[in-house]
Order: structure tokens, then C-alpha cells, then sequence
């Protein structure tokens, strides 16, 4: 799916439940089988309180005319059968429209710049030189600003598999980033006692 | 691809790296390393780096020599110490035979099957070194004599306070660039020696970081024509370079050394451990302390181990159990004394760990605990007390770990039989010599 990563649901309390932690960037639903669900789903996914957007109906040609009067419920469509190549231009051309580029690049916060095209890593301009884990733990923690995450849970949706140092290797590489992001910026991650670590400020703002 | 590979890809060219140093490590501890180009590193990251073994001390073999250096795409990191113009970046690497299998001389292969072994009795081994080190004037220093130390060298535009404080501070700041946190002291004991104390981290992740640290602060050093060095005793009289070795078990998230209803606080599990240390301790000596120097350092009256005990608060003990502050149960740890900062750390920190893992299979019996100085025990109490020595030559450690059947398994038959040669010839160079000493004591007067 041009490189994006992707989920299949079915209902839209699948949608709800297999939510990603910082939402769906788009969908692309197909309605060529049971037009009536795939419409339903998608007045669902309009009617969120943030309504899902973009949206990339799939239908078949006889089905054109049932787009009529509900244009509000996608955003461009696709009819089927359809080649890879065009759902990837639509996609991209969606995704640019809606001002997300081609894909979610930069992640910011204060002075921390991550291009998560280039897997590089900048602190007010200056580029930061990091090891793989470090960027990626700085990447998990960023992209996720205020939330307290355990070392069990880091490890596993950082590392994902086992590893010599068990949780306390969490430790370790925190420590290596605080190194690295220097003494003004070490408390960009900061340690929540007998919990775990948080990335900047609090949501609650304490 | 995998992604710690497409990572370093990536990397290499956002931050236009020109050159990509292959790091490894010879039994004997000696930084090995050879580099290639941004264009040969996605062929490298895949299939290694064939180079001659042969040509290189402990990786020869009689027939087939060529060896290949497998990087560890995680350890890959720029070297911020070599960023004039064009950044160059390392990665350490593995060494492996030409049909993938572990090479057995490559130290890291031997630190990786100590720490399975940990692995197999549900531990992860985590370790934090102090490592000593002397600055000298001048950077190469004269072969042969005696070094000087930098307060007594002339420089013109700093103090030598000065100077030491600006190494300092460029060798903690290019560590901390590398993700090495560091605690950093001056001794006021011998004459420009330093202390770096580094932050646990686990065994494997360590030992690299040591080869990087002594790097360090050897480069640091000679931009400013300044000799750093790690030999173990380089002036007499004052105290050796050392690299105290804390260490603990962890079993998952809990501290497997701790217990809160032993009086120490130690748990079955720690005292098993320290009493495997001990009971090899005369063994695996030649790996820590592997040089005719370093029994130089191990004598009595400057702060080194020479006696086989443990003590909480002791510092004449070879191990000694920090005191740590109450409900502090992860910093619940040991200290092992002997090894000096020129031991390879792979070696070093898997011959202790066997040692350790031995006493915790086969249920060792932990010792009383040094209630006095020891060193102000006569022979005869210390006999009766059943207290022993650490070797107190390469010679007689060589001798001791050639009969242990723990350093054969440890080490694996190859670096073993390797290692029991090259410090043979060691010591057959060091008995050859006539030294000062001699000429000093003997010459006019015999």
C-alpha cells in the first residue's frame, strides 16, 4: 500500500479499537462488495469528533451513480479494477491536499527536530548522533509528548524482542540520550518515580 | 533490508560520512580497526569485511586465515572526536569464519557465550568499571624510559591544572556526544592520574564502551601532545591504574543480588556469586590482570587487592559489597578489585561472570567476612584464617589458570591455548632483561 502502514477493519467499532495511539492518518474504504455497510462506516468515520479525513472510497463502475448526494462522505475515489499506481497517486495527492505530506516526516517539539525519513535527529539545528535504539526511543517517546510510559512497555514497543539487559536496558538508553541531548535539554525525558519515563511536559501541565 | 542496516545507510549519507572505521578487539585488548567507504557498506552491512586473521595477534590459524568482520549495525556511531570537515563514523564488528560461524578468537564471541550461560540460569549481567588512567608528558614518550608526569613537564601557555581540567572536560564532553555518561575525577594520591566511573550498562554494551572510553581519552589527549596511558603500575611508589568492576544479576526487572531479610542485604544468589569469584579468583587472574606490569600494581600498600576476601567496608578486600542506602535494592551490587584498566574487557568481564555463575550452580559456600586490615595480619594468622594470595607474578597466574578447567571452558580451547602461549613468551622476554633494579642493588656491591 505505496509504502504506508496499514491495518484491515470491518466494522466501525473495529476502527475504534484497532486505532493507532496517535490516530489514523486516512482511509480507504471499499464499498464495492456491500456498498450499504461501506457507506455507513464511512458517515461513522465522518462523525467522529474528529471526523477521519482523508477518505478513499473504492467502487465499482456501476456504482457511480450511487455517489450522488453523498460527496461528503469521501474525499477522491478509486473504481475498480484498479491499478496500484493510481491508488499511489491518489494517495499522495490526498495526503499533500490535506497538508500532511507524503507521509508524517517531522516530528517537533521545542528546540527536537526528528525527520522520520532521514532518521535524523537535531537539537536547535545541531544534528544529534545517535545509535539506532537511541533514535528510536527518541522517536517512540516523541511522537508521544506527555504520556508515562513504563520500561516494560517501552521495551517492548521500542525493542519489540528480547534483549540482553531486560527492562533495565531502558535505563541505559535514556541515560545515553540525556548524555547526548546535553545538560539544557536533559529533562526533555524525564523519569516518573516508580513508574517509568515521560517525553516534555505533562498533558495535565504539573 | 533491515532497518538497524537502512538506519546506517541513511545516516552515512544525511550526514555525508566519508569514512566508516570497522572496529574489533584482539585477546589481548588491543583496538583493532580497519575503514571503508559509504560505497562499500551496504555490501558490508550484509556480508562483512573479509580480512587476514593471520595478520593480526590471537586471530591466526594454521590453514585457512581469512576472517570476516561482521558490524553490529546497533553500534554504529559517529565520532564526534574525528569531526574536522567530513564526519567519520565506527561500528564494532564481530568476527566470524567465512561460512558465518562465530570466530573462537574474537573476544566478543567469548563475552556472548558467558553471557548465554547468565542467560540460560534466567540472568542478565550488568557491570560498571572505574577506569585509571595516567596523563605523561610528551606524546609518544621515550621507548624504554622512565615517563614524565605532567606537573614536572614545561608548558608554557597553561598550568598543568589547567590543562588537566581542559582534558577533562573534552574527553566527559566528547563522551557524553557518544551516549557515555560519565563521572570524571582527579586523584590527589599519584601525580596526574584521573578516574572515569562509567554508568552500568549490560556486559556486552560495556566492554565496547571501554575500548571507546581508553580511544577517547587517548585521542583527546594527544591533540594536546599529552600521553595518556593505561599501564598498570607506570611509577613507582604511588598507587596503579585499576578498573574496579561493580557488577550485579538482575533477573528480569528485580535485582537478583538483593535480599531484605539478610543482615548484608545480599541474597543467596549474590553470596553464591562472590563465592564463585573468590574460589577462582587465583584462576582467571591472567585474564584481569594479564601483564608482567600489572602484579606490579597488585602489592600491598596502595589500595590493591593482593589478599582473596570480601568485606562490606574494607578497600584491602577483593571484593567488597558497597554499602548502599536503605531500600536502594537495584544499586545492590559487588565490587571486584583486581582488574587493571589494560585487561580486555571481554575477557575480563566473562571470566568473572563464569566464576560468579559457577559458585550459583554448584551452590558455594560464601566465606567469612576480612574483619580486619589484612595486610596487618601476620602469615601465620592469615594461614590459620585460611585467607590466599592472588598471583603474585604473570608467571605464577599463567601457571594457575594453565590447571583451571573453568578458563579452558570459558575462554573456549583456541584463545585459551593462545593466550597460555603469548604470556608464556611474555614472561620468557621479562626474565631475559637486567634491569635498574639489578644494576642499582648489585653492580658496585657485588
Amino acid at each position: 500500500m505505496a509504502g504506508y502502514p496499514w491495518k484491515a477493519v470491518g466494522t466501525p467499532h473495529g476502527a475504534e479499537r484497532l486505532e493507532p495511539d496517535d490516530g489514523w492518518s486516512g482511509a480507504i474504504v471499499c464499498a464495492d462488495s456491500d456498498p450499504e455497510a461501506a457507506f455507513a462506516l464511512c458517515r461513522t468515520l465522518r462523525k467522529r469528533d474528529m471526523p477521519l479525513s482523508p477518505l478513499l472510497l473504492i467502487v465499482s463502475t456501476d456504482q457511480l451513480s450511487e455517489l450522488e448526494l453523498r460527496e461528503d462522505l469521501f474525499d477522491d475515489f478509486c473504481v475498480t479494477p484498479w491499478r496500484s499506481q493510481e491508488l499511489d497517486a491518489r494517495l499522495a495527492h490526498l495526503f499533500w491536499r490535506t497538508g500532511r505530506g507524503t507521509r508524517p516526516d517531522l516530528v517537533e517539539y521545542g528546540p527536537l527536530v526528528l525527520n522520520l525519513e532521514t532518521y535524523q535527529a537535531s537539537l536547535s539545528g545541531r544534528p544529534l548522533d545517535l545509535t539506532y535504539m537511541e533514535y528510536e526511543l527518541l522517536k517512540f517517546l516523541a511522537t508521544h509528548p506527555g504520556k508515562v510510559f513504563t520500561r516494560e512497555t517501552l521495551l517492548s514497543r521500542v525493542w519489540g524482542y528480547e534483549y540482553y539487559g531486560g527492562a533495565r536496558t531502558v535505563d541505559v538508553h535514556i541515560r545515553r540520550l540525556r548524555a547526548k541531548l546535553g545538560e539544557e535539554q536533559a529533562n526533555l525525558i524525564s523519569t516518573v518515580r516508580s513508574v517509568g519515563y515521560r517525553f516534555g511536559q505533562s498533558r495535565w501541565g504539573a | 533490508m533491515e532497518r538497524q542496516q537502512d538506519y546506517v545507510l541513511r545516516t552515512v549519507e544525511e550526514r555525508g560520512v566519508r569514512f566508516i572505521q570497522f572496529w574489533f578487539t584482539d585477546v589481548l585488548g588491543t583496538a583493532k580497526s580497519f575503514q571503508i567507504t559509504p560505497a562499500e557498506l551496504e555490501n558490508a552491512l550484509e556480508e562483512g569485511m573479509t580480512f587476514d586473521g593471520s595478520t593480526i595477534d590471537g586471530f591466526s590459524r594454521v590453514q585457512e586465515s581469512d576472517v570476516l568482520a561482521m558490524p553490529d549495525a546497533k553500534t554504529f556511531q559517529l565520532l564526534p572526536y574525528l569531526a574536522d570537515g567530513h564526519p567519520v563514523a565506527r561500528v564494532v564488528c564481530d568476527v566470524v569464519n567465512l561460512d558465518g560461524s562465530p570466530f573462537e578468537g574474537d573476544p566478543r564471541h567469548v563475552l556472548r557465550r558467558a553471557l548465554d550461560r547468565a542467560r540460560s540460569l534466567g540472568f542478565s549481567f550488568f557491570v560498571a568499571p572505574e577506569l585509571e588512567y595516567f596523563y605523561f608528558a610528551g606524546q609518544d614518550g621515550p621507548a624504554g624510559k622512565a615517563p614524565v608526569p605532567l606537573d614536572h613537564g614545561s608548558y608554557f601557555d597553561l598550568t598543568t591544572h589547567d590543562l588537566a581540567s581542559q582534558l577533562r572536560r573534552e574527553t566527559v564532553l566528547t563522551l557524553e556526544d557518544m551516549g557515555i555518561p560519565v563521572e570524571y575525577s582527579q586523584h590527589e594520591d599519584a601525580p596526574s592520574q584521573h578516574e572515569i566511573d562509567l554508568r552500568y550498562t549490560d556486559a556486552m554494551t560495556m566492554a565496547d564502551t571501554v575500548m571507546t572510553v581508553r580511544m577517547v581519552v587517548k585521542e583527546v589527549a594527544a591533540r594536546h601532545g599529552v600521553m595518556a596511558t593505561f599501564m598498570p603500575k607506570p611509577l613507582p611508589g604511588v598507587q596503579g591504574s585499576g578498573m574496579h568492576t561493580h557488577m550485579s544479576l538482575f533477573d528480569g526487572d528485580t535485582n537478583a543480588f538483593y535480599d531484605d531479610s539478610d543482615e548484608y542485604n545480599l541474597s543467596p544468589v549474590a553470596r553464591r556469586f562472590i563465592a564463585g569469584v573468590l574460589g577462582h579468583a587465583r584462576e582467571l587472574t591472567a585474564v584481569t590482570n594479564q601483564w608482567v606490569n600489572s602484579y606490579k600494581r597488585l602489592i600491598i600498600g596502595y589500595e590493591a587487592p593482593v589478599y582473596i576476601s570480601w568485606a562490606r567496608n574494607n578497600r584491602s578486600a577483593l571484593v567488597r559489597v558497597p554499602p548502599t542506602k536503605k531500600g536502594k535494592r537495584d544499586s545492590t551490587r559487588i565490587e571486584y578489585r583486581a582488574p587493571d584498566s589494560a585487561a580486555n574487557p571481554y575477557l575480563a568481564f566473562a571470566a568473572v561472570l563464569a566464576a560468579g555463575l559457577t559458585g550459583i550452580e554448584q551452590e558455594y559456600e560464601l566465606p567469612l567476612e576480612a574483619a580486619a586490615n589484612l595486610y596487618e595480619l601476620s602469615p601465620a594468622q592469615r594461614l590459620a584464617e585460611g585467607i590466599e594470595s592472588l598471583p603474585g607474578s604473570l608467571s605464577e597466574a599463567v601457571d594457575m589458570m594453565e590447571r583451571s578447567e573453568l578458563m579452558a571452558e570459558v575462554l573456549g580451547e583456541h584463545v585459551f591455548e593462545w593466550f597460555l602461549r603469548n604470556k608464556r613468551a611474555e614472561w620468557a622476554d621479562y626474565k631475559s632483561e637486567v634491569t635498574a633494579f639489578e644494576w642499582r642493588r648489585y653492580l658496585t656491591a657485588l
